[in-house]
């Protein structure tokens, strides 16, 4: 106790001394330190530096890699699907393994691939650089959060190799088929799915734990929540919303894997299946739609929120202009997290709950599009009048814009609840959610790793095959879901192995299917041009300058880069400003780092922030 | 200059494609039309904003694209423009919004001339039940379902004695006439989907679901599974035909009562107790 009070005081002291120095009022002071410096953790041997590293950016760049991994496996089932889908004459697929396939695509995409990528990928490189901390606020326990990632990741795979393989159920694993016979994996690969999802929340916990902690506790003297960048806000809120929907989705998993292992009845009602009278009786197969999607539309905020985040600074940097309204933003972000939680049941329209739901979760959704749209908004406002280059994050977050633009005006489609009556269950919902929590936050991570990438490496990715990439990517897949909107305006149900001649479907719908098919293809191995980019520019790359894009943020301060662990030598930054100050009039540059003292910068014409 | 011309001609292409191309909703055969509306005024809607945003993003790529020697613009904030921008939304939104809960307070109300059909749905196929002459149908219970009691009645229930069963997937309804199709399944979760009826809903095991429409048009649609159900969801089919009442009369006709198919299958029976006493 007194130890601390010293330290204040002495704190205060130096203050006033550094103050007393110089006539003038001191404009460089900012607060002091309210924490010591963080004591670290230093690896001692190979496992504890390349394995069970405790280092953020290190676990960052693991998950990332596990995530991107399982992505593959995801993409790869994508392209399965669809060439059963264009082809059902050659016989490609049995029926449950189309099903196993889908359920399989959806659940890695958006759990393993997304969540894990931006969260633990992005989250742990990003926030204790941009915060300005030396690492996480529980290094050891978001070790923890990575390998219990990774054995989650295992489970799941591990499903593909038990007695009836993987669980077809679809990736909202809805009861009762999810448990009972006609259902592919219904005894063996639903209880390993079930048990990987629980492994991930309760690894995610662990890190998210730590993102909040370390956002809250951990950022730099003068570093505000208003001088945040929107990167840091979109990750925290997303991990608080993280916090408050997964257990959802826990309890959902552990009543449903106690209905099929002990044969109790949360979610199954007394019903035939096959043929044979069960023995469970009186439970609720929507209640577990209700847990679902309070997990579930939260987590497309959970993907969403950190995109925004991201895509909003790199728009910033590339157009070397400030962002349009950050106040603004950074409300719609948290606006936009506290909402979530009160739209979920617009994915049950049709499901069976009392209709006069129907009221009141339309009005809600139709209300969250009005921060969306303002976020929108003060993205195209921050192109106007900018400077804006053209390089491949900026090309990105433009792909971003037009794709994101339209998955969400299809939203107001489906969120209108009559509207949503002849669409839903049709390939216009899986045309609305690949375009708007698929495709548009892909984008971003892309742009997000070519940014980034010259942080982790020191080396820059090839500008060509960045751009190839992302041509076919984005022209790509516009043109792979754009059409399949018109698919569901005829009719065609999602789920379906095989659609046959129906009579009110054209033939034309068909040979549809297979233009999409032969897109998919070309855009997933469009994406193999993008893993040699990733690996080969580590080696071959072009060398970076400090701060190759002439960013504010601190990430790109650090006196070393890449940056080493501890980050930042040993003394912690100073923040003097947010990280949007591009082509202040007076300035020299056109940027200004967060951390450069306003005594050096005197003329630039800054607004107070 | 190529990546605003791109978005420009994505925009351009994206309104081309929707005019142009061959897909578009089935003929409806339903009242609900006016769900169609509401869709063509959110497109007109939502397309206004994306043709909007998508060519204010082109021309800023064009005009406001990298020059060395210029600086952009300082002006962190714009509170004026801000909040119109955000009135116009919400202006637009509600726009969007009314029409679609006025049709929505429609879709889950019921008219009371409204006649009942029970659909019946299980892995992986469907039958039909109709009240019979007393327009009442008789209360059902999963457990009594057997071979001589397909849907499960309960036999002490009088209303369920003249309802008819109709152990096909094709059923048969009434040009003009409201119907509300009363939704069960005995399994997993189904929904019965008529794309040229334009309604939807899902079968929930334990409860009853419903809802009703006015067939439009004489013809013969197909009935879809709409909510995954396992394997067999994908050829999960059936057949419904609007008849003018005449038609309608004669299929009627054709159809069993349970009083019937009870009476049917105890002869079957006391038949085969004759063969074993022999």
């Amino acid at each position: 106790m007194s130890d601390e009070q010293d330290h204040k005081l002495e704190a205060k002291s130096d203050y006033v001394a550094d103050a007393s120095s110089v006539s003038t009022p001191d404009i460089d002071a900012v607060p002091e330190a309210e924490l010591p410096d963080q004591e670290l953790y230093h690896s001692h041997s190979w496992w504890t530096t390349y394995v069970f590293s405790q280092d953020a950016k290190y676990i960052g760049i693991q998950y990332a890699l596990t995530a991107i991994g399982t992505g593959l496996l995801g993409l790869v089932l994508s392209w399965l699907m669809r060439i059963q889908l264009a082809f059902p004459g050659l016989g490609w697929l049995e029926p449950s393994s189309y099903y196993q396939f889908v359920t399989m695509h959806g659940m890695i995409m958006v759990v393993y691939l997304l969540t894990a990528l931006f969260l633990g990928g992005f989250g742990n490189l990003l926030i204790p650089l941009m915060c300005g901390a030396r690492d996480m606020a529980f290094p050891y326990v978001n070790m923890l959060s990575y390998w219990a990632f990774v054995v989650a990741v295992l489970v799941l795979l591990a499903s593909f190799f038990v007695p009836g393989g993987p669980t077809g159920a679809g990736w909202t694993l809805y009861p009762p088929q999810a448990i009972t016979a006609g259902t592919p994996g219904y005894n063996g690969g639903i209880i390993l799915m079930l048990i990987s999802l629980i492994l991930f929340v309760a690894g995610f916990t662990m890190g998210g734990l730590n993102y909040i902690i370390t956002v809250l506790q951990l950022r730099a003297r003068g570093m505000t929540l208003m001088r945040m960048p929107l990167t840091i806000w979109g990750i925290f809120t997303a991990t608080v919303l993280a916090m408050f929907a997964f257990p959802a989705l826990l309890v959902g998993c552990l009543m449903m894997t106690l209905d099929s292992l002990l044969g109790t009845s949360f979610f199954m009602p007394a019903m035939v299946s096959l043929g044979e009278t069960l023995t469970h009786e009186g439970g609720s197969p929507i209640l577990f739609q209700h847990l679902f999607w309070f997990f579930g539309h939260p987590e497309v905020y959970i993907v969403a929120l950190p995109a925004f985040g991201i895509v909003s600074d790199l728009l910033s940097v590339h157009s070397r202009k400030t962002i349009f309204g950050y106040r603004m933003m950074v409300w719609a972000i948290v606006g936009i997290g506290a909402l979530s939680f009160f739209v979920w049941a617009h994915h049950m329209y049709v499901s069976g709950m009392n209709p006069w739901f129907g009221f009141f979760f339309a009005t809600t959704t139709l209300i969250i599009a009005v921060p969306t749209a303002i976020k929108v908004y003060n993205w195209i406002l921050t192109l106007w009048r900018g400077n804006i280059q053209l390089s491949l994050p900026m090309l990105f977050s433009l792909g971003f814009i037009v794709t994101f633009l339209n998955g969400g005006l299809t939203g107001l489609f489906l969120g209108n609840v009559t509207v949503d009556v002849p669409l839903s269950d049709t390939y216009f919902v899986v045309a609305h959610f690949h375009m708007v929590m698929g495709i548009a936050p892909i984008l971003v991570i892309f742009g997000a790793i070519y940014h980034w990438y010259p942080l982790i490496t020191g080396r820059m990715m090839d500008e060509t095959l960045g751009k190839i990439h992302f041509w076919i990517t984005f022209l790509g897949s516009y043109a792979i879901y754009f059409p399949m909107h018109y698919q569901g305006f005829v009719g065609v149900p999602r789920r379906y192995f095989e659609i046959y001649d129906s009579p009110y479907i054209d033939t034309s719908t068909l040979l549809l299917n297979k233009f999409i098919t032969i897109a998919v293809l070309i855009v997933g191995a469009a994406q193999l041009l993008f893993l040699y980019n990733l690996f080969a520019s580590a080696r071959l790359g072009k060398k970076s300058e400090k701060n190759p894009w002439k960013a504010n943020s601190l990430e790109w301060q650090t006196p070393q880069m890449p940056p080493e662990h501890g980050n930042w030598g040993k003394e912690l930054p100073k923040v003097y400003r947010w990280p949007y100050d591009f082509s202040v009039p007076g300035a020299k540059e056109d940027y200004i780092p967060q951390n450069q003292p306003p005594s050096e910068i005197i003329g630039a014409k800054v607004e107070k922030t | 200059m190529i990546v605003a011309l791109s978005i420009f001609l994505i925009t351009v292409g994206s309104i081309a494609f929707h005019f142009w191309s061959p897909w578009w909703w089935t003929e409806v055969a339903s009242n609900w039309g006016n769900m169609d509306d509401t869709i063509l005024l959110t497109f007109w809607i939502t397309g206004a904003v994306f043709v909007a945003i998508c060519f204010f993003v082109a021309y800023c790529v064009w005009k406001f694209s990298y020059k060395k020697e210029r600086r952009a613009e300082y002006k962190p904030e714009d509170k004026k423009l801000e909040s119109r921008l955000t009135w116009a939304t919400a202006i637009g939104v509600a726009a969007l919004l009314a029409p679609g809960l006025v049709v929505w307070n429609q879709y889950v109300t019921v008219p009371e001339n409204a006649y009942k059909v029970e659909v019946f749905a299980y892995q992986w196929g469907w039958k039909y039940r109709l009240p019979g002459e007393d327009g009442k149908l008789g209360k059902t219970d999963i457990k009594y379902i057997n071979d001589d009691n397909p849907f499960g009645l309960i036999i002490e229930d009088p209303n369920g004695k003249d309802d008819l069963l109709v152990d096909a997937d094709e059923l048969h309804v009434l040009k003009d006439r409201p119907v509300k199709f009363e939704l069960r399944t005995i399994d997993v979760l189904h929904n019965f989907y008529v794309p040229q009826f334009r309604g939807k809903m899902d079968m929930v095991p334990g409860i009853i679901t419903y809802y009703w429409l006015t067939p439009t048009r004489v013809g013969d649609f197909e009935v879809l599974c709409a909510e995954y159900c396992g394997t067999g969801h994908y050829a999960m089919r059936g057949r419904v035909i609007v008849d003018e009442e005449k038609d309608y009369k004669k299929w009627e006709a054709k159809q069993i009562t349970f009083e019937k198919m009870l009476a049917k299958s105890k002869k079957n029976d006391n038949l085969q107790l004759v063969k074993k006493e022999k």
